[in-house]
């Protein structure tokens, strides 16, 4: 239960970060980070895939009402979480992963981690700036959106992940 | 039957996927078509509360640019009532066919840099905010409520894709369209602009009035560049907005007391 209100704190936190400040941070006009996704990527592996892909999917509609986007960033999250199994399946390659921990930067150590947070928030930024923009005609400037909001995006996710490892193991 | 169970089994996770992948899509979808996001009144004011708390903290930091402002535009706001009031014998009995009402709002939410931007007020119908209704900063026109709860109302912001506004040379009386094609929150375009007429740097480009929504001759912004079409005959200019949306706090809800006639009107024509 300690893992249900850790998850539950985290999902809050990252909410609130997310709409309250780097909603509003201005960088070079383009870019726009959505961390918030940290919550799912963070998800036990355990994580049964119906539960991961309803929590996804409440993830991303809470983000939808701050925002106003009806949608957008539900679509995107659910997709995202759609991919996370084959993307940990490939991040781990051969090995069986631990299958009980949290998929954590402490835990699974920073190769790891980064391949599979890049990989997810790349196919979440993917859908969720083409479904904003909805054609292909600004297919550049979309583009560019997406690349550097990525870069933005897994910067912040793996200095959290850094804040997020050094809570102490034994907290109860 | 035994083997559809066992598909459904298997396959769960697929079948879940695409299920809320459309629900996702289809609330998507509803919010292109009707130009609007369909807001739920309770999440609205649940969102809505978050971001009050919020603008209530933060607004301490922008008082005093906050305060300058309002002064200046109060100060143009007397030039011009010294004006009218020569020209008008009783200003008071010349208030009842007031047609425009402005109510004062602060903004609770905004944002600049995503494609399709909203700006979330702390008025509501209780103050008799209704959608299509619009919005102007002290600076010029900002947006149109499209979602009301019972405090808070929902705007698309004009730094929206499906955002277009009716806009007019203020030397010319031209009339052409204006848009945000996503980028700079400072700059956007005036498309349809005739060959004939040739904009000029720092040409003012204020409402045209037409769309009921905001009176006529609101400041929307000036000419920053002419960009001539290559083959056809209608021209574009970039035009840099004079609302500040990076720095919007205080605003007014434009409220039209004929608005009701005119919609009543344009369904009368388009029966016939």
């Amino acid at each position: 239960m300690n893992n249900t209100l850790l998850n539950t704190l985290r999902f809050i936190g990252l909410i609130l970060l997310q709409v309250l400040i780097l909603n509003h941070i201005e960088l070079i006009g383009y870019v726009n980070p959505f961390v918030y996704i940290l919550f799912v990527l963070m998800l036990p592996l355990s994580t049964p895939g119906w539960l991961l892909l309803l929590l996804s999917f409440g993830t991303g509609y809470t983000i939808d009402v701050f925002m106003s986007s009806a949608g957008l960033h539900t679509a995107a999250t659910v997709f995202m979480a759609f991919m996370r199994p084959y993307v940990v399946q490939l991040a781990t390659g051969a090995k069986e992963p631990e299958m009980l921990n949290n998929p954590g930067l402490s835990q699974m150590g920073i190769r790891w981690w980064f391949s599979y947070s890049l990989s997810l928030v790349f196919l979440h930024h993917f859908a969720l700036f083409l479904l904003e923009s909805f054609s292909f005609s600004q297919l550049g400037y979309t583009l560019i959106r997406i690349v550097l909001s990525v870069l933005f995006t897994e910067i912040l996710i793996l200095l959290l992940s850094y804040f997020f490892a050094t809570r102490p193991k034994k907290k109860k | 039957m035994y083997n559809l169970i066992r598909f459904l089994q298997k396959h769960n996770f697929i079948i879940l996927f695409v299920f809320l992948e459309a629900l996702a899509l289809v609330m998507l979808s509803r919010s292109h078509t009707f130009h609007r996001a369909a807001l739920n009144h309770r999440t609205n004011t649940i969102a809505g509360s978050v971001y009050h708390i919020n603008s209530d903290i933060t607004n301490y930091f922008s008082l005093q640019q906050q305060n300058t402002r309002l002064q200046q535009q109060n100060a143009d706001l007397l030039r011009k009532l010294a004006l009218v009031q020569e020209m008008i014998p009783d200003p008071d009995s010349a208030l009842r066919s007031q047609i425009f009402d402005f109510v004062p709002a602060r903004v609770i939410n905004n944002t600049v840099d995503l494609r399709n931007n909203y700006i979330i007020i702390n008025k509501g119908f209780r103050d008799g905010v209704s959608k299509d209704m619009g919005i102007v900063s002290p600076d010029g026109v900002a947006g149109i409520i499209i979602g009301v709860s019972e405090h808070y109302a929902t705007a698309m912001s004009l730094l929206h894709k499906h955002a277009t506004l009716s806009v007019r040379f203020l030397n010319n009386d031209q009339i052409a369209n204006l848009h945000w094609r996503g980028g700079d929150y400072h700059y956007a375009e005036v498309v349809d602009i005739p060959s004939h007429v040739i904009p000029n740097e720092g040409d003012t480009i204020v409402t045209s009035g037409h769309s009921f929504v905001f009176p006529e001759g609101l400041m929307v912004g000036t000419v920053a560049e002419l960009i001539e079409s290559e083959r056809g005959n209608l021209n574009t200019a970039r035009v840099k907005f004079q609302t500040n949306f990076g720095k919007l706090r205080n605003v007014y809800v434009v409220k039209n007391a004929h608005r009701n006639e005119l919609d009543a009107l344009s369904t009368i024509k388009t029966n016939e």
